[in-house]
């Protein structure tokens, strides 16, 4: 049962999506057909499928994962990403929908008739899909794991199977019913799963409703006498001592066995906190916690509430409580909860990962601070807002959200699908609040994983909870990647080979080339999907938003709001969007601990490069603009 | 080629109307936003600070700022859609 539910879930999901795809795949003949589901998608489904887009294994995945981790920093990521379809719904819808056709870039375009626009918003919109699609990707072998216990690459593979054929067969119109379907599942199922929560309440000995028992980590006390540590347990003898930053480790000896322990000394007073750790030997093998690594010995999941209000054990069992009260008592100051770091060490020929606990007070718990260090340095307070910033204006600058406003028959239904795309999308994010926390309290967060948070929740309602939402997720990353492909279809052969090198001869023609264009670029991400596993999914759309709203948003106000512009000042802006941002990724501290280098020598030390790259690609449009104006006058009058 | 719009939509008499409202609605909204990264900034404590029903401001912060939005997504629409009809009709007449 445990596992034939799961795949039985699955397969049926994935069959329901290729039917649907090919009943649709007759209405994509022609252009308008593929790339804009002929502009007749009702207001209401294309708003639930506005959110099936949206809501990405980034959002799904990622923030839960982030949330569980972090605490509110995660929910940061939440509150900016509802917040960017404010300025989606003001500023954007309508004229997006009035002046394009099939994609942004005819928008961006429709006052200038500019090559230079053209081919600058083609590549942009290709940029922004790669970097979204790389997370959705990861996310897409993160939960293959686990459901169907098949490896990493195998689910990349078998996401891009599929959405290659959903976009080939049917275009927008199969993809707007699978983002539909999606969307829609995704709010149902995760509102079931944080009543499920509810009713279950907080605990300090969390077993997951009595599944699984509960992991006591030992701690003991020990005495430091010239350098020397000796455990209180006599049965322990230390072999060494490692320092890893400002934490120290002991290497604990029992009966030949040994094992890591978290070291420290406060007010005289000298403590060992039992841990979990993994060590990779020089021939590649891994052991955990000691034992050689296989299915069955994995690292535990952790987390748990330490104090409940100040209580604990038995005491500290709420029971069921209300949505309010939830949140009230891990906030509260008299409550901490057990969050896990990590520490690298290096044992002789052995490179060992240590995962220790450390309590946390309810208070730092919710509110900002965990991850953006909002009373560090100044570049720490300057990241958070990049990110805050970049967030707010990416939403209204993506290719693959924007593409769905050519999907309805007018304005005002672009209007009125934004705003069902904001009453869902806003449930949705204050639910990822409670799935987050109710998987950092619950017990179910994975040391080396956290995107699997909002899933292995689930599991710890039982299978079909688990299965209805691991499907769902995979599904998530569907409609996702789906809404991607098309829009990177959608540039290549409307705006490049059609508008730009007008190659393309009928309408046939570019429907093919959209087909072919789909193959191509699922097949990049799948490939980049493999090489970024393990990377939190969230932190990698930020980037993309950061992307986005440096190449794309700058020109798409600037023309509707700005007589002046002109189409050098956009295709410079784009220009200048694009490469900033990208460059500043490229050389930040994140990107250097991926490439396996010291994060402190990264020569940009911001995350987030919306704060210089967003203003960078404004002032370039307005400057380009104003040099250019009468350049643009003379060859309007020749 | 091949430059055809999807959907053909026809003149819009509401458009000023549509974008001077949207525009003073985004503001008020973005003022919002940077009210709560500007307290982050100069005095995250306060985000600490228990609000209401035992929940802190961060919290009842980030709430108001997702319920907010929808709220001014409907009062947005229910006044771009009186206009329209006003002006269509206006139009008609």
């Amino acid at each position: 049962m445990a596992e034939i539910l799961p795949v039985a879930l699955f397969v049926l999901f994935v069959a329901f999506v290729l039917g649907v795809s090919f009943y649709f795949a007759g209405k994509a003949k022609s252009a308008s057909g593929y790339y804009a589901a002929g502009g007749s998608i009702h207001w209401g489904v294309n708003g639930i499928a506005f959110a099936g887009d949206y809501l990405s294994a980034a959002s799904f995945l990622g923030i839960c994962g982030m949330i569980a981790t972090a605490g509110y920093d995660g929910f940061l990521y939440s509150i900016g990403y509802l917040a960017g379809w404010i300025v989606a719904l003001f500023i954007v819808a309508e004229p997006m929908k009035r002046l394009g056709k099939y994609t942004f870039t005819d928008a961006l375009d429709a006052n200038f008739d500019s090559r230079g626009i053209k081919l600058l918003a083609a590549i942009s919109t290709l940029v922004v899909s790669l970097c979204y699609l790389i997370p959705q990707m990861v996310g897409a072998g993160v939960l293959v794991t686990p459901l169907l216990g098949l490896p990493h690459y195998v689910g990349v593979i078998m996401v891009g199977a599929i959405v290659i054929t959903i976009v080939a067969t049917a275009g927008m119109t199969s993809t707007t019913y699978v983002q539909f379907m999606k969307g829609g599942l995704l709010l149902i199922f995760s509102t079931v799963l944080v009543i499920a929560l509810f009713f279950r309440g907080l605990s300090t000995t969390p077993d997951q409703g009595g599944r699984v028992p509960f992991l006591e980590y030992r701690t003991m006390t020990a005495t430091e006498l010239n350098g020397t540590v000796m455990p209180e347990d006599t049965q322990y003898s230390v072999l060494e001592v490692m320092k890893s930053g400002s934490s120290s480790f002991a290497k604990l000896s029992k009966n030949s066995e040994t094992s890591w322990w978290k070291l420290s000394t406060k007010e005289g007073h000298t403590e060992l906190a039992q841990t979990q750790w993994t060590a990779m030997g020089a021939n590649g093998s891994v052991t955990i916690n000691g034992a050689p690594a296989s299915k069955k010995n994995q690292l535990a999941l952790t987390g748990n509430m330490e104090k409940i209000a100040g209580k604990t054990g038995d005491e500290a069992k709420t029971g069921s409580i209300g949505p309010f009260k939830f949140l009230a008592l891990i906030g509260d100051k008299e409550s901490s909860i057990i969050r896990w770091k990590e520490a690298k060490l290096v044992d002789g020929t052995d490179k060992v990962t240590v995962y220790y606990r450390v309590s946390t007070p309810g208070n730092k718990i919710l509110r900002p601070g965990l991850k953006f260090s909002l009373e560090g340095t100044p570049l720490e307070r300057i990241d958070f807002v990049s990110l805050m910033i970049a967030l707010f204006l990416g939403t209204a600058a993506l290719p693959h959200i924007l593409i769905r406003y050519y999907t309805v028959p007018n304005p005002a239904a672009a209007r009125k699908s934004t705003i069902v795309a904001i009453a869902a999308i806003g449930l949705f994010y204050i639910l990822t609040l409670y799935m987050g926390l109710g998987a950092m309290t619950g017990g179910v967060v994975n040391l080396t994983d956290n995107n699997m948070s909002a899933p292995l929740l689930a599991r710890s309602f039982g299978t079909f909870l688990f299965s209805m939402i691991s499907a769902i997720a995979f599904a998530t990353v569907l409609g996702t990647v789906s809404g991607l492909i098309i829009a990177a279809s959608g540039a290549v052969a409307h705006d490049l080979l059609d508008r730009y090198g007008k190659v393309i001869k009928n309408d046939k023609q570019k429907v093919m080339v959209g087909k072919l264009t789909a193959f191509v670029v699922g097949f990049i991400a799948i490939i980049l999907g493999i090489i970024f596993k393990g990377v939190n999914v969230t932190f990698l759309v930020g980037l993309a938003f950061a992307v986005a709203a440096s190449a794309n948003l700058p020109s798409i106000v600037m023309m509707l709001f700005w007589k002046r512009t002109t189409s050098q000042g956009i295709t410079a802006s784009i220009l200048v969007g694009i490469i900033s941002s990208i460059g500043l990724i490229l050389f930040s501290p994140t990107l250097f601990s991926l490439y396996g280098l010291d994060p402190s020598t990264a020569p940009i030390p911001l995350n987030n490069p919306g704060i210089v790259s967003i203003p960078l690609s404004f002032v370039t449009l307005v400057v380009v603009s104003l040099f250019t104006k009468g350049l643009s006058k003379a060859k309007a009058q020749a | 080629m091949l430059h055809e719009p999807a959907a053909q939509s026809g003149k819009d008499p509401a458009f000023a109307y549509k974008r001077a409202l949207g525009t003073k609605m985004f503001w008020a909204y973005a003022i919002f936003y940077i009210g709560f990264i500007v307290i982050n900034l100069l005095k995250p404590v306060l985000m600490e600070a228990t609000v209401v029903a035992g929940l802190n401001l961060a919290v009842v912060y980030g709430f108001a700022l997702i319920i907010i939005a929808l709220i001014l997504a409907l009062i947005y629409n229910q006044a771009c859609s009186k206009r329209e009809a006003e002006l269509s009709k206006t139009e008609g007449a």
